[in-house]
């Protein structure tokens, strides 16, 4: 199962849980299982369908430059991170 | 006189050893531009240039009633007036339309409303005083903090604040608050023996860049659009234009100039759309070249901001938990820098309980821009004396404090991601080591601080192609401008993986027509992620040319190798080509070769750069003045593939640092105006303010990079001012809890004024 870490504005969906265990091969995958568990999680994270511009997917640690799209392993990290860039 | 490559002997069966990675050959185009032969924004001329200048703003925050532009366009020699309204309807984003050319509202003074194009820059200045705008003038706010009052006039009356926790009902100036926890802050503090609490301001700084914006915009009769400009990313700039004039990329061609001077700041585009749509109007190219006070008023500075910062620590000198609030202003639209600032506040350190709250907050002043390592100054200035001060309570040597608690392998950062291999403890060590660090002050009112700071990096995307030309020497491409030398590092790593000298590889920036997208050459991003696709560029050159000897000696293709001096095959191993032998057959054995190198570095990378920095300053007791007498930086870089250009890179970012630190800012009035609009007020260092910088270079390689890189352009900045902070706190017994320290302030300080 792939851990999930929940930030933490969007703990008041999870019952206060910081991290939780979703099945899935792909970022969206996984979503859908957490929305399916924790409804609501979609909308705060993809308003739109769409992943929030101000927001980044990291996987193990990595930025994933496919965003929702990224595979991820049955061990993988999942955290959605401010998008930062540079001068 | 170096040995010809091709005339030395193989290596085979040795481990490459770095041959052009190291050394310090002169940057492409250093001499053109000593000679002043480099082409820069505003030297582009083509027939029958117009000139193009902008109305701008009066007031900081306005109704536009009307504008009315006939008595300018019935002015002798004026071809074109433009207005938002020649923007096509619906296209671009809002805040991205409004802020080139405003709507209904001005933000900021100097927001742009018209522009002219005329026979000369002083007719279209002239033309400019008969353009009639009627303004209903409303309230400015100009400070953070009270911009996120609820009574606070409002900039956008359809702005509400976005948080993972949700939308906001009701209209704010705030645009977004993120959030980082880790741990149990509460139970942190509760277990901390020694809690340090306190709160600083830091004012908006400009860049300071010496080149101001300059952009050439020609239509051409199949409707296709050439911009020449100077830029740090020909491709956003495409992206921007294609945008706001609806206008398919393919039939926008991006010229990237030399480049005077950016460090983010051109990392936005401010007159290409207004001297595309002049040029379009007028059927004539137009020039819009901006002056300094329209750069200083009306281009991206840095954040102003408010920083909160509690930390605590126990006795035995463990940081056991911290929490943050960063209020950045974003400006007169969203999008400020403080995501990074959250994200590099505590980024040093391994601490078990945390909290970070940052808040993108408008202001009536004009939309802020990246400034190098964007929001990362500011929160390091003001962790690094909450660090110092907890380490003095705490009677541990400074340095060793930071050495107790720095983050290692494996730590996790306040928002969750662990860190990779990266030199945090080697740098501290380093530092330590360091003559610097122990030797006497020499004088009274002498003081000595540090700082720990670090940047994140950034990879991006780069395409890059490399031609082989039939003399052995190569022609590479990239979409990277070449910022500070850039362009020299990435033909270093492609003439290392090819086995040539650096002269044989001639390296020039493309436009965006003959190249793939690239990013912007910032973010510490240039050498790393496009280094890696010159030399996935390269690789491809050789796979192909181990194909071409393949087929010259008749053997199997997985028979041939190159060991970056020769290629053999194991059929024969009497069959033996150098680089430039089988080069000159390439059109006899299938024609040209060119490699290909299209990367997103950000399937790599991971880790950044962190910097320690020694700085000794002397006071005036009388004035305040404040004088940088010795400054040490140590960084871990990864690999320095320029070691001269790394260090040049350093002692700029050290003297940016030493400028915002002591007296650079914007300084508005009530009224929003801004009261330092020329580089006489708004003071950049010189030779004369900076004292000799010594940088020291720690490799400890990015394992994701094949020869260890890390950006290296930002963490310069990072740790300046917290580091003369400290050193002040040493002299007077006060933290420093302002940017910039003037004198003014420094004395305010002490209580003598």
């Amino acid at each position: 199962m792939v851990v999930v870490w929940i930030p933490s504005l969007m703990r008041d969906l999870t019952g206060g849980r910081a991290r939780v265990s979703a099945p899935g091969r792909t970022v969206a995958e996984v979503l859908d299982a957490l929305e399916a568990a924790y409804p609501g999680v979609r909308e705060r994270l993809c308003p739109g369908g769409r992943l929030h511009p101000s927001l980044a997917v990291v996987v193990d640690g990595r930025r994933a430059p496919l965003g929702l799209l990224e595979p991820v392993g049955e061990e993988s990290e999942v955290q959605f991170v401010p998008a930062v860039s540079g001068g | 006189m170096s040995t010809p490559r091709d005339e030395r002997k193989p290596v085979t069966d040795e481990p490459v050893s770095l041959r052009v990675i190291g050394t310090r050959p002169p940057l492409y185009g250093a001499v053109d531009k000593v000679l002043g032969r480099a082409v820069f924004g505003a030297d582009v001329s083509l027939p029958e240039l117009l000139h193009g200048k902008v109305l701008r703003s009066p007031h900081a925050h306005a109704r536009i009633l009307s504008v009315d532009t006939r008595r300018a366009e019935g002015y002798p020699g004026v071809h074109a007036v433009v207005t938002a309204r020649d923007l096509p309807e619906g296209a671009g984003e809002q805040f991205e339309r409004d802020n080139t050319l405003a709507g209904d509202k001005v933000l900021y003074v100097g927001h742009p409303i018209a522009a002219i194009a005329a026979e000369s820059p002083h007719i279209a200045e002239e033309a400019l005083a008969l353009i009639d705008v009627q303004y209903e003038v409303l309230p400015p706010v100009l400070d953070v903090r009270r911009a996120m009052q609820a009574d606070a006039p409002l900039l956008h009356e359809t702005l509400r604040t976005w948080s993972l926790a949700g939308q906001a009902a009701s209209p704010s100036n705030v645009a977004e608050h993120l959030q980082h926890v880790k741990g149990d802050p509460e139970q942190g503090f509760a277990e901390a023996d020694v809690i340090v609490e306190r709160s600083f301001t830091t004012t908006m700084v400009h860049q300071g860049y010496i080149e101001p914006h300059a952009s050439t915009a020609l239509w051409h009769p199949d409707g296709s659009l050439t911009v020449w400009t100077c830029t740090q990313g020909a491709f956003p700039v495409r992206e921007h234009l294609s945008s706001l004039l609806d206008l398919p990329m393919a039939r926008i061609r991006v010229v990237p100039t030399e480049i005077g001077g950016g460090f983010g700041g051109k990392a936005s585009s401010y007159v290409d759309v207004v001297a595309a749509l002049l040029a379009r109007k007028a059927g004539r190219p137009v020039k819009v070249v901006m002056g300094r006070d329209e750069v200083l008023k009306a281009t991206g500075p840095t954040p102003g901001t408010f920083i909160r910062v509690r930390m605590g620590a126990r006795r035995d000198g463990r940081i056991v938990a911290a929490e943050a609030e960063l209020c950045y202003e974003a400006g007169a639209y969203p999008g400020s820098s403080v995501g990074s600032g959250a994200d590099t506040i505590f980024a040093c350190y391994d601490i078990p309980n945390a909290r970070v709250d940052g808040y993108d907050v408008v202001v009536n002043k004009p939309k802020t821009s990246s400034y190098r390592a964007p929001g990362a100054t500011p929160a390091v200035f003001a962790v690094e004396q909450v660090v110092d001060e907890l380490a003095e309570r705490l009677g541990i040597d400074p340095l060793d404090f930071r050495l107790l608690n720095c983050a290692r392998e494996g730590t996790r950062r306040v928002s969750g991601q662990p860190y990779p291999r990266v030199g945090f403890a080697e740098v501290l060590q380093a530092a330590k080591a360091h003559p610097h660090y122990s030797a006497p002050l020499g004088g009274p009112n002498r003081g000595r601080g540090i700082a720990f700071g670090y940047w994140g990096n950034w990879a991006g995307q780069s395409c890059c192609t490399i031609s082989v030309n039939a003399d052995g020497t190569v022609s590479l491409l990239t979409g990277s401008v070449d910022v500070s030398g850039a362009l020299t590092g990435i033909a270093m790593q492609a003439a290392e993986e090819l086995g040539l000298e650096l002269r044989q590889v001639q390296a020039r920036v493309a436009d965006t027509a003959s190249i793939g997208y690239t990013d912007v050459s910032a973010g510490s991003r240039t050498t790393f992620g496009t280094g890696l696709a010159a030399i996935e560029a390269a690789r491809d050159v050789i796979a192909q040319m181990r194909a071409r000897a393949a087929r010259l000696w008749g053997v199997p293709v997985e028979t041939v190798s190159y060991d970056r001096v020769v290629f053999t095959t194991s059929v024969d191993p009497t069959k033996r080509l150098s680089f430039r032998e089988l080069a000159a057959q390439l059109s006899a054995t299938g024609g040209p070769v060119m490699g290909r190198g299209n990367v997103d570095g950000d399937v790599l990378r991971r880790g950044g750069a962190p910097g320690l920095h020694i700085a000794d300053v002397e006071l005036d007791p009388e004035t305040g003045k404040v004088t940088v007498l010795r400054y040490t930086a140590v960084q871990d870089v990864g690999r320095a593939v320029h070691p001269g250009n790394v260090e040049g890179q350093i002692k700029g970012g050290v003297a940016q640092g030493i400028g915002w630190a002591l007296y650079e800012g914007c300084f508005y009035g009530e009224d929003g105006q801004l009261l330092n609009p020329t580089l006489l007020d708004n003071k950049l260092p010189t030779a004369m303010d900076i004292p000799v910088v010594e940088p020291v270079i720690v490799e400890v390689p990015d394992p994701v990079h094949p020869y260890g890189v890390r950006g290296a352009g930002e963490t310069p900045i990072v740790p300046v001012a917290g580091a003369i902070a400290n050193a002040l706190y040493r002299i007077t017994g006060r933290r420093m809890e302002r940017l910039p320290m003037t004198p003014a302030y420094v004395l305010e300080r002490m209580g003598v004024i």
